[in-house]
């Protein structure tokens, strides 16, 4: 017992009020906040007058029919952003870390959308997507192709949005996928050119060996997706109708709505639905975790 | 090889930390509002009786009005008149958002103590909203109330106290036209739904759109039902206070229901142009000023920007309110104007309700004239409309000469869904029917009617 409270005192660095900083401030603006946030979660609440309903928020805000279609909108969103990042970056990054003329130039292209701001990719989007007078519609006529109502139409609406999420997205995408196939050893990929092409060395050595990158990137971009809000509001606010509401802009409605109270019960339903998905997701991924 | 691991995962939590980054902003700004603390007792001891002779030392009264612009041209009107008269005081204008967002933004800043000394607000339902008794100067006793014209007092009164001045002119709510395709078809102003439907059908065969709808901004989605009001109304007198009460359901009474039945109905027959998910308000105005789409029902507010937009083919537009099924009763639903209030954290009470009585004077309805096309008539006693006000505004006033008028629910009933613009947009793209639609807008208003804490509402 001595001897192991010793040796830990050894391995402390610095003294305890050194983390006093960073302590206070993440108590001040992160702790304290999350738990008024439970507390007001059970109150109607104005901003002027908080008054106590126990779980009536909860019922209400669990209870609403629009609810279950956010949640349906939301899963999807999730799952076809994070799928199709996969889908592409993976070949992306392979090819952008062989041997290729203008290398350097097309990393930046594909990585460029990451840097500009959601709201002005929104923005952009929207006008591009515009029915009558938008590019992409202009060109599609052009071609002689169907022009369809990307956002306008309540079937289309959610996926325009997720190709929008996917096209941003890509970037980050590619360089957690580069850095997990630089990050194989050379000898493998000796081996592959030996066995077979290209085709063995992606089948056979890039798509196991990077396996620790593909968990990240789904990880990541499957919780952002769980989370997304500010794509979707700029572009559909969570429109035509509620045809594309996620569980975010369900929420944010009910605080625009002057709903104070329900909408942060809503918040923790979110905090505690993320919680539920990702928390297993991340333990099956980090047992399947290689060591290379 | 333990290089290239190392640079994996640095690259990995790099990407990890700017995408928490990226995020951050969106996911915290409801709990943002959360250390708001509650203003009980501000300064509300400053008040002093109106100044009448002018102070002499230099005031500056802050004042916060939407970003519209027929609001910023007639909050700088009132400024400009009122400073001209009084030399001393500086009236510094401060613009927020419209909509909802605008409406968090006046509650947050009365929370917390930082509202200007004056504001340009909604009266009726979302002015309850704001705790009025709390949070605003009572001015029931001033002297220049009494110009205030009698129907606009219960919009701005809580609990036997009055808070503001009006401030704009009232609109009509119903469908504007163009007469212009009116006078080419040969086609005269519907009084019955019936005709309205027969209108459109001639329309519809001469190529044009009969009716314009703008989802681009979901706001303009609710007239059909918010501007029907004055026909349930007329069936049904006792509407909003049984609505009010928890006693009368949009889903359970037909009259109530129609205005969902005529979204759908819309919908079901094409009367809407091509891209009306999405196009947005301001192009739709276009629209109509240059005949390419009947009628939009709209509030008459929106003369002023088709003026700016469109002057000379404001002229062209109509206004009549939307048909029933009674002829002789055919008459329009009226939004009140909006009001200026004085905030109990001001620091200038007295200055604030000299301006009050400024606007709340024929003189400051002579300025707001002066700078913005009168889109309705003033609610001042004295106040008078100019001989060569608009088209539309004229038929509008004929229906309240002739006493075919009465308010909106929002301005008889504290209780208004938040989520009716929605509704309305998903029962007129036919995801939902007129009668889902009306269910869904009960329920939205019990959730409001709940968070006011009105009796007869409780689970």
């Amino acid at each position: 017992m001595l001897s192991n409270d010793r040796s830990r005192a050894v391995l402390r660095t610095y003294p305890n009020w050194f983390y006093l900083p960073a302590a206070i401030v993440f108590g001040l603006f992160f702790i304290v906040p999350t738990v008024m946030a439970f507390y007001f979660s059970l109150t109607r609440w104005s901003l002027f007058e908080a008054t106590f309903i126990g779980l009536d928020n909860y019922v209400t805000f669990l209870g609403d029919a629009r609810l279950m279609a956010g949640l349906r909108n939301t899963i999807i969103y999730a799952v076809l952003t994070s799928g199709l990042k996969v889908v592409i970056a993976l070949p992306l990054a392979m090819l952008l870390t062989s041997n290729i003329r203008l290398k350097g130039l097309f990393r930046g292209i594909i990585f460029f959308p990451t840097l500009v701001s959601v709201v002005a990719v929104g923005i952009t989007f929207s006008t591009l997507m515009q029915p009558s007078a938008g590019l992409i519609n202009t060109v599609l006529g052009f071609l002689g192709l169907p022009q369809p109502q990307w956002l306008g139409n309540p079937d289309l609406a959610l996926y325009s949005v997720v190709l929008v999420d996917v096209w941003r997205g890509i970037g980050i995408a590619m360089v957690i996928f580069m850095a997990g196939i630089l990050s194989i050893p050379q000898d493998y990929f000796d081996t592959a050119r030996l066995e077979g092409g290209t085709w063995a060395k992606f089948r056979h050595v890039i798509i196991p060996l990077s396996r620790n990158a593909t968990f990240t990137v789904i990880l990541l971009s499957f919780i952002g997706g769980l989370r997304t809000f500010d794509l979707i509001w700029t572009m559909t606010r969570g429109g035509p109708g509620f045809a594309s509401d996620v569980l975010t802009s369900v929420i944010y409605k009910e605080y625009q709505a002057g709903f104070y109270g329900l909408s942060t019960a809503g918040n923790v339903v979110l905090f505690i639905l993320v919680t539920i998905i990702v928390y297993p997701l991340t333990r099956f991924f980090n047992s399947q975790e290689i060591e290379l | 090889m333990k290089k290239n691991q190392m640079l994996f995962k640095v690259l990995s939590i790099l990407c990890l930390l700017s995408l928490l980054a990226a995020c951050g902003p969106a996911a915290t700004e409801a709990p943002a509002a959360t250390d708001a603390p509650v203003a009980t007792d501000a300064p509300a001891a400053t008040e002093a009786p109106a100044a009448t002779d002018a102070p002499a030392e230099p005031v500056t009264l802050t004042y916060l009005v939407d970003d519209s612009e027929a609001t910023q041209a007639s909050a700088q009107a009132l400024a400009d008149a009122y400073t001209a008269l009084h030399p001393n005081v500086t009236i510094s204008i401060e613009t927020r958002p419209g909509g909802t967002e605008g409406d968090n933004i006046v509650k947050t800043r009365l929370a917390t103590g930082e509202m200007t000394d004056v504001f340009w607000y909604n009266t009726g339902s979302l002015l309850q909203a704001l705790n009025p008794t709390d949070t605003l100067v009572d001015i029931a006793n001033e002297p220049f109330m009494a110009n205030v014209v009698d129907s606009f007092l219960p919009t701005v009164s809580h609990d036997g106290q009055v808070f503001g001045v009006p401030s704009g002119t009232a609109m009509g709510g119903g469908i504007l036209y163009n007469k212009k395709i009116y006078a080419d078809l040969g086609l005269s102003v519907p009084t019955t739904w019936a005709e309205f439907e027969a209108n459109n059908e001639a329309i519809k065969a001469a190529g044009i759109a009969p009716v314009l709808a703008t989802f681009g901004d979901t706001w303009t989605s609710q007239l059909f039902v918010l501007a029907d009001y004055y026909n349930v109304e007329q069936a049904h007198p006792t509407f909003a206070a049984d609505y009010t009460a928890n006693r009368a359901k949009y889903a359970s009474i037909p009259e109530a229901m129609n205005g969902f039945t005529y979204l759908q109905e819309g919908f079901d027959k094409g009367w809407y142009q091509n891209d009306f998910e999405t196009l947005k308000f301001e192009q739709g105005l276009n629209l109509l000023a240059n005949g390419e789409v009947a009628h939009y029902p709209m509030l008459t507010f929106v003369l002023s920007t088709i003026a700016t937009n469109s002057p000379d083919k404001v002229n062209d537009i109509g206004f009549f309110g939307v048909p029933g099924t009674d002829a002789s009763k055919a008459g329009t639903t009226i939004w009140m104007p909006a009001g200026t209030y004085i905030s109990k954290t001001s620091e200038h009470v007295a200055e604030a309700k000299d301006f009050l009585a400024f606007i709340a004077s024929p003189e400051g309805a002579d300025a707001l004239t002066a700078a913005v096309s009168p889109t309705g008539p003033y609610m001042i006693k004295g106040a008078k409309l100019p001989d060569t006000v608009l088209p539309a505004v004229k038929e509008l006033a004929s229906y309240i000469d002739a006493g075919k008028s009465g308010p909106a629910l929002e301005f008889v009933s504290p209780i208004k869904g938040p989520s009716l613009e929605q509704i309305c947009v998903a029962v007129a793209t036919g995801q939902m029917t007129a009668a889902e639609g009306a269910a869904a807008y009960d329920e939205d208003v019990k959730k409001q009617a709940q968070q006011l804490g009105l009796p007869g509402w409780d689970n």
